[in-house]
């Protein structure tokens, strides 16, 4: 049954048909893990350059290699092809057609890792744990933006480095000394399980899981690129070169580069609490976006 | 640190021979098996009932590989994190297993269970997946195909690159690294 176009005020609402999201979802889910980002090989080669460890830079070199085999023969860079995770920013001027947003990203995940050849590797119940089969069903985080269009933003996100991820509620008193300590505990406690060199994503501030929902989104981060605000900036400098004294080096096997970069994210925090979450991320950072 | 050109299966002897350190480059048939299938091995261990496969003196690779595509042997084939299971692990060192690969380091349980089986825990690189998948020749699901990535697989492999994490002295690479290279404040 065909609906008329709600008009509000002067304006009316952009469709988007289903089957454009299905298809650029099928996609860029085989892509993210086929294509490593240039920002990604970048640092690989930098870290290359600058790491002092003989098995370091034979790991690093490796790493390179991967990548290249991977894009050039378009199969996974690397065999955990993660749980699919998106960010949807969703213009509020838009108005989806044809079906469900939730099922159709869910339908694009289900192709593209069927076609593409994907692991799945999701479960269906946490305690009885029976794989889905299609490594549905997707993480979506849907944020309501201002404007018409959509943009789909996806990672393939590794277990491993998932599992080595943690959050705390600290106290106001501990100040910013006790995020970069938990921050640096994290990492320690880590250590070579998430597949370093890593990179660390930080949320502080919010809630509970608004803390651990930034930190997440940090990751989503070309690599290199700082922070908009000044002194949070500066704290991911003074991070990362905290973290890459830590000589867990790249696999745990000791070395200068344990992190790529580390990702801070903020929001507004209650007058009682200081949450902060790290959510660690391998060297691969395999991510696409697509703007519909 | 020496390259040492190892084939399976392996003995408690040659076992004995890899140091710390040593790079390894391994050539015949090992086992895959992870989290799911390592918890029905030792389901059928405590059971009194024999395992699909004869685990005396053989390698196993803790992977879930992807799919292959036509005409390939195994789909990306890289190490998963080797700490999930420390729980099962003496238990199939106790019967024979004369070898693990993985990633991360294992529990002081594990480690001493290798120093009075003679066993070693090698490191494959963790994200290596498509380059390591080229040293894998022929893989076939041997036991629990119902687990999918997660079936045991017996692979043969030519050449698959690996370094000795833990030998049997007990001696531990990641502790090593980190000693040599981590700045105090």
């Amino acid at each position: 049954m065909l609906k008329p176009k709600i008009k509000r005020e002067d304006k009316t609402l952009r469709e988007i048909h289903v089957d454009q999201i299905i298809e650029a979802v099928t996609q860029m889910v085989q892509e993210a893990n086929y294509n490593i980002g240039k920002d990604v090989e970048d640092a690989f080669k930098q870290a290359l350059a600058t790491e002092e460890s003989p098995t370091g830079k034979d790991v690093l070199q490796q790493l390179l290699e991967n990548v290249e085999i991977a894009r050039t023969e378009q199969v996974p860079i690397c065999q955990d092809t993660g749980f699919a995770v998106f960010i949807i920013e969703l213009g509020q001027d838009v108005h989806i057609v044809g079906g469900s947003l939730t099922e159709a990203i869910n339908e694009g995940v289900r192709r593209g890792y069927l076609a593409g050849y994907l692991r799945k590797s999701i479960v269906a119940h946490p305690l009885e744990r029976k794989n889905t089969g299609d490594n549905t069903p997707a993480i979506i985080h849907l944020e309501l933006v201002a404007g018409e269009k959509i943009k789909i933003h996806m990672a393939a996100k590794g277990g491993g480095s998932e599992n080595m991820s943690f959050v705390k509620m600290l106290k106001p008193s501990d100040g910013v000394e006790g995020v970069k300590d938990f921050v640096i505990e994290c990492v320690k406690t880590a250590g070579p399980n998430p597949c370093p060199p890593i990179v660390v994503g930080v949320g502080i501030g919010g809630t509970f899981e608004k803390a651990a929902y930034l930190a997440k989104k940090s990751l989503f981060r070309d690599l290199g690129r700082r922070s908009e605000l000044a002194d949070i900036a500066e704290l991911e400098e003074e991070l990362l070169e905290k973290v890459n004294k830590l000589g867990i080096g790249p696999q745990g096997l000791g070395g200068r580069t344990t992190a790529l970069d580390v990702h801070v994210e903020i929001y507004p925090a209650h007058i009682a609490s200081l949450p902060v979450a790290v959510n660690i991320n391998c060297h691969a950072g395999r991510h696409k976006e697509v703007i519909l | 640190m020496a390259t040492i050109h190892l084939t399976t299966p392996i003995s408690a002897d040659e076992a004995a021979k890899l140091k710390v350190g040593d790079q390894v480059f391994i050539t015949g048939v090992i086992y895959t098996a992870r989290d799911a299938a390592h918890k029905r091995l030792v389901e059928l261990v405590e059971a009194g009932k024999e395992l699909p496969f004869a685990i005396k003196d053989q390698l196993i690779y803790f992977v879930g590989p992807t799919p292959a595509k036509p005409g390939k042997a195994i789909g990306s084939a890289g190490p998963t994190t080797s700490y999930r299971m420390d729980k099962y692990s003496p238990i199939l060192l106790d019967l024979g297993l004369r070898g693990m690969i993985g990633k991360g380091s294992r529990s002081q349980e594990v480690k001493s269970s290798m120093v009075k089986n003679k066993a070693v825990y090698l490191a494959a690189v963790g994200g290596a997946a498509a380059l390591i998948a080229k040293t894998i020749k022929k893989a076939e699901i041997i036991a629990y195909e119902d687990l999918g990535p997660e079936a045991i697989r017996r692979l043969e492999v030519e050449d698959f690159p690996a370094i000795v994490v833990n030998d049997v002295e007990g001696s531990d690479l990641y502790e090593l690294g980190i000693q040599k290279y981590r700045i105090e404040n």
